[in-house]
């Protein structure tokens, strides 16, 4: 059953650019949700209020409509933006609709994650700093970022994980990642199950080798915190 | 911006809707019957039961939904011995095909909510039951899965919502759910942006439905844990 007609090397190739969208967007789910988190918390009610429109909108639309949105619709509107302004013809590729999509989704979800986790920061120690002299700048970035990233890493795993699978979606705008190579493989030599079995244990690769990375962090992480 | 389009269609995507409702509410049924009793097994003291919920739990919760969805909907038909048996009619629909697939992903995560929130239960729970004599059906029936079900509500109430947003995969595969009319319209009329954000919409309702559905059941459920009046 698992004679792969020499199909493995394609699925490999699949394997690599899905994990170039998930890393890819990861980072920009963490940008956005940094931004996110500190407009939550910022004094200002504009901020505020965007960024909870911005949670509650992502949150309440499913991922793959928001992904047709981005790529079908995004590309015509974009387009009317640039006719306007003399711009010539852009064309969004599957690669970068699918990566901005993903990381605008996980953005609202790190969002949360990061907001939870400043606010887990105990009072005392932003004090400490502030009693320093430290501007907010530095406190965020010496004091809060850092020990943020603690309270978060549980969340922020688990984001990681559903991000990742979340990337087989972009094989239904048609980029050829593995869940789209498996489909052409199994068309091809009519054993789809074969193929999609394959990719499916790939991805449990993919999360096996991040649940033990995300582990290694965690211990890291936490090295100054008692355990019973 | 062409709403035209959609005002004369909407009835595409009513029907679509009920069809998403549909799916979303047969799958949530099934995937939690069959969650119980995985859950019951996982948390069985003998590492040879536990290995089959563990295994069935890691595999659905560590694969993408789609590619699970692909292998009951195109990789069934792979084998002979399925194509020439009765099931071959339950397989080769498109709707049966995702609602299986739907049903046992929900089951997985469903079975990891539970199985987390019964070992949770505290231990005096267990101990008074077995203080009255309770046999060990009678507590689990009358004491610890109640418990367990007001306490897993929460987490139950975002698996659900992941499952209607979930569900919008069965567009994908042929069925004419919501996604799935919004495609429809899209390739009859050309009007990707309006027709997607359309069903964009639809889901968001469906999505504050259903919070507000649970935070009530919370109200209700959870009474003993609600912050009390002054």
């Amino acid at each position: 059953m698992f004679d792969l007609h020499g199909y493995f090397p394609m699925i490999l190739q699949g394997m690599i650019l899905t994990i170039e969208v998930a890393l890819l967007s990861l980072l920009i789910a963490i940008i956005l949700g940094l931004i996110g988190a500190l407009s939550k918390l910022s004094k200002s009610q504009i901020a505020r209020s965007s960024a909870n429109i911005y949670t509650t909108l992502i949150r309440g639309i499913p991922d793959l409509v928001l992904m047709t949105i981005i790529y079908y619709g995004g590309q015509i509107q974009l387009n009317n933006i640039g006719d306007f302004f003399g711009w010539d013809y852009i064309d969004i590729s599957p690669f970068i609709a699918g990566t901005l999509t993903i990381g605008f989704i996980f953005g609202a979800y790190m969002t949360e994650t990061f907001r939870g986790g400043i606010l887990a920061v105990s009072k005392g120690e932003i004090e400490a700093a502030h009693a320093f002299g430290m501007n907010r700048w530095k406190v965020f970035v010496h004091i809060t970022m850092p020990l943020m990233v603690r309270h978060s890493l549980p969340g922020f795993g688990n984001n990681w994980m559903v991000l990742s699978k979340s990337t087989a979606l972009v094989s239904v705008i048609g980029l050829h990642d593995m869940v789209y190579n498996a489909g052409v493989a199994g068309g091809a030599t009519r054993q789809p199950f074969t193929f999609y079995l394959v990719v499916a244990m790939l991805f449990l690769v993919i999360t096996g080798v991040s649940d033990f990375g995300l582990r290694w962090a965690n211990r890291r992480f936490s090295v100054g915190v008692r355990r019973a | 911006m062409d709403y035209e389009v959609i005002f004369t269609n909407i009835h595409l995507y009513i029907e679509g809707l009920w069809v998403t409702i549909q799916l979303v509410f047969l799958s949530l049924v099934c995937g939690f019957v069959l969650a119980l009793p995985i859950a019951l097994l996982a948390i069985c003291r003998s590492p040879w039961i536990q290995i089959f919920p563990k295994t069935y739990i890691y595999f659905f919760r560590g694969t993408p939904l789609l590619v699970q969805m692909f292998l009951i909907y195109h990789g069934m038909g792979q084998f002979e011995f399925v194509r020439e048996s009765v099931i071959w009619i339950v397989f080769k629909e498109a709707y049966w095909c995702a609602l299986i697939a739907f049903a046992l992903n929900t089951a997985g995560y469903t079975a990891e909510i539970l199985r987390g929130t019964i070992e949770q239960t505290p231990f005096g729970d267990f101990e008074a039951a077995r203080a009255c004599g309770m046999s060990k059906s009678t507590m689990y029936r009358r004491i610890i899965l109640p418990g367990t079900f007001r306490r897993a509500l929460p987490a139950y109430g975002n698996e659900t919502i992941f499952m209607l947003h979930g569900s919008a995969l069965a567009g994908v595969v042929t069925i004419v759910d919501l996604f799935g009319a919004a495609k429809v319209v899209n390739s009859r009329h050309f009007v990707p942006f309006e027709s997607f954000i359309t069903a964009g919409f639809f889901y968001f309702c469906l999505t504050f439905i259903i919070v507000s559905l649970f935070k009530k059941l919370e109200f209700r459920w959870n009474a003993h844990l609600r912050p009390r009046k002054v």
